[in-house]
């Protein structure tokens, strides 16, 4: 394994294009949270041609619904959502300058090819790691769409979030790859 | 006859919620510590040292192992000898203590009233409740919290009685293949053999609340689910879907007798934060 890779969004082509599958990545700074419902509501927003509630510019998207937070707590637990019920709003998203997604699980054709058209990353974190996660996100509030509770968009600041690169804008697919190496027929 | 007040059954519901979600198993984690030592992939084994980081800190703060704390899936095993006194039933009772444990625990509310209109209940009911009579004075109560992500990568097949064996084997196999990363693994595959199209599915996430360390007590069965444990390691999926020699925990197979013509199956995919936990009265 390499060592490990400092990121901190905005991400610029040059940052997205010099990572590559198995690379493990320590995020710091601000990331967004959205996941089914405020993906359709960001991608009907598109649609209309009308602005985003966030900066999606070299931004990095959590796929995540966290528990609610404890009193005292900046967050309660918050792991990564399945990412494939995303995969048919994402596109739209990376044409929109989105350069990175964090989740679990592989991605649909459509959307590697489109990374690989607008220069950007996939990235998983572990699923089911909830209580662990909630310790790497130091702020957590709520920016648009309140009324969907835990799918509202929260932004996060995150400090040594750890993830690694499971589809880089090359192509690459850990899911692929992983798997054939350690199949047994 | 024995009388249990429902206000009793909500109170411990109440409770079961939060605790429930917040620790796993001893033979969970017995499991998971036996994958570490015997994983092949260095990523796979870095994902289950988290796993099990995850767990302690869990456990050690009563916060949710998942932020998904899923849907309320009880188990009730009633006694013939019981009377419920205090207004309602069973179900009522369960869903006040699902309602007041989910919100006590600040534990997540995922349940919508309509699949397709998708308005959220706000407090994670209605529960599903599985009820059964048995004989003797006393009510007990299973609790699994069930998570999306495993449950919608689940699936179940009315196979011919031809294909028999190795027609249940090479399903159960290819849903685990199919799934991939999906239901987070290392998983525990429920697998309903017989019965009907809906006992089917029911057998196989009961089948989900047996120890990991048991095995089924027909012989016949035993051998089929270390089988079935082994076919499914050689997938290569591995811990998260990244490859590696653990995808599965255990696989845990329940059968049931079945009509002349028919050979369902059904597999109910449970990912590692395989939570359960009872209750007596």
């Amino acid at each position: 394994m390499s060592q490990v890779i400092s990121l901190s969004p905005p991400l610029s082509d040059e940052d997205v294009m010099r990572l590559r599958i198995g690379d493990e990545i320590s995020l710091n700074g601000v990331i967004y949270t959205a996941r089914d419902a405020a993906h359709k509501r960001l991608v009907e927003l598109i649609d209309k041609g009308q602005e985003l509630p966030f900066d999606i510019r070299g931004a990095i998207v959590y796929y995540v619904g966290p528990t609610p937070a404890k009193p005292g707590e900046v967050i309660g637990s918050a792991g990564p959502t399945t990412s494939y019920r995303m995969d048919s709003y994402t596109p739209a998203l990376l044409a929109q300058g989105l350069k990175g997604m964090i989740g679990k699980g592989n991605r649909g054709p459509e959307v590697l090819e489109a990374m690989k058209k607008e220069k950007a990353v996939y990235f998983t974190a572990v699923g089911g790691a909830g209580a662990l996660i909630a310790d790497w996100i130091t702020s957590c509030g709520v920016i648009a769409y309140e009324d969907l509770g835990a799918e509202a968009i929260h932004r996060l600041e995150v400090k040594d979030f750890q993830v690694v690169v499971a589809n880089d804008a090359y192509g690459g697919d850990l899911f692929k790859e992983g798997i054939a190496r350690y199949r047994k027929d | 006859m024995r009388t249990i007040q429902l206000s009793e059954v909500t109170d411990r519901v109440r409770k079961l919620c939060q605790q429930a979600n917040s620790e796993l198993g001893d033979d969970v984690i017995n499991a998971l510590r036996k994958a570490r030592e015997v994983e092949e992939s260095p990523t796979g084994r870095r994902i289950l040292d988290q796993i099990l980081e995850n767990a302690r800190i869990a456990k050690d703060r009563t916060a949710p192992l998942c932020q998904d704390t899923g849907f309320a899936v009880f188990f009730a095993e009633l006694g013939t000898e019981v009377v419920l006194e205090g207004g309602g039933t069973l179900k009522d009772a369960i869903n006040r203590g699902v309602a007041q444990g989910y919100k006590e625990g600040f534990l997540r509310k995922s349940i919508v009233s309509d699949p397709l209109n998708r308005v959220n209940t706000g407090d994670n009911t209605p529960a599903v409740v599985h009820l059964t009579q048995v004989p003797g004075g006393r009510l007990t109560l299973t609790f699994a919290p069930k998570g999306g992500g495993s449950e919608n990568m689940s699936r179940l097949a009315m196979l011919k009685p031809a294909d028999g064996l190795e027609g249940v084997k090479n399903f159960v196999v290819e849903t685990v293949e199919k799934a991939g990363a999906n239901p987070c693994p290392p998983i525990v595959v429920g697998v309903g053999i017989g019965g009907t199209f809906d006992y089917s599915a029911y057998l196989a996430k009961k089948a989900l609340l047996r120890r990991l360390d048991s095995r089924n007590p027909d012989p016949f069965y035993a051998k089929l689910e270390e089988e079935l444990l082994e076919l499914v390691n050689r997938t290569g999926v591995g811990p998260q879907g990244l490859g590696g020699t653990t995808t599965a925990l255990g696989v845990l197979v329940e059968a049931h007798p079945c009509h002349i013509a028919s050979l369902p199956v059904a597999v109910n995919m449970q990912c590692h934060s395989a939570r359960h936990m009872s209750a007596s009265f």
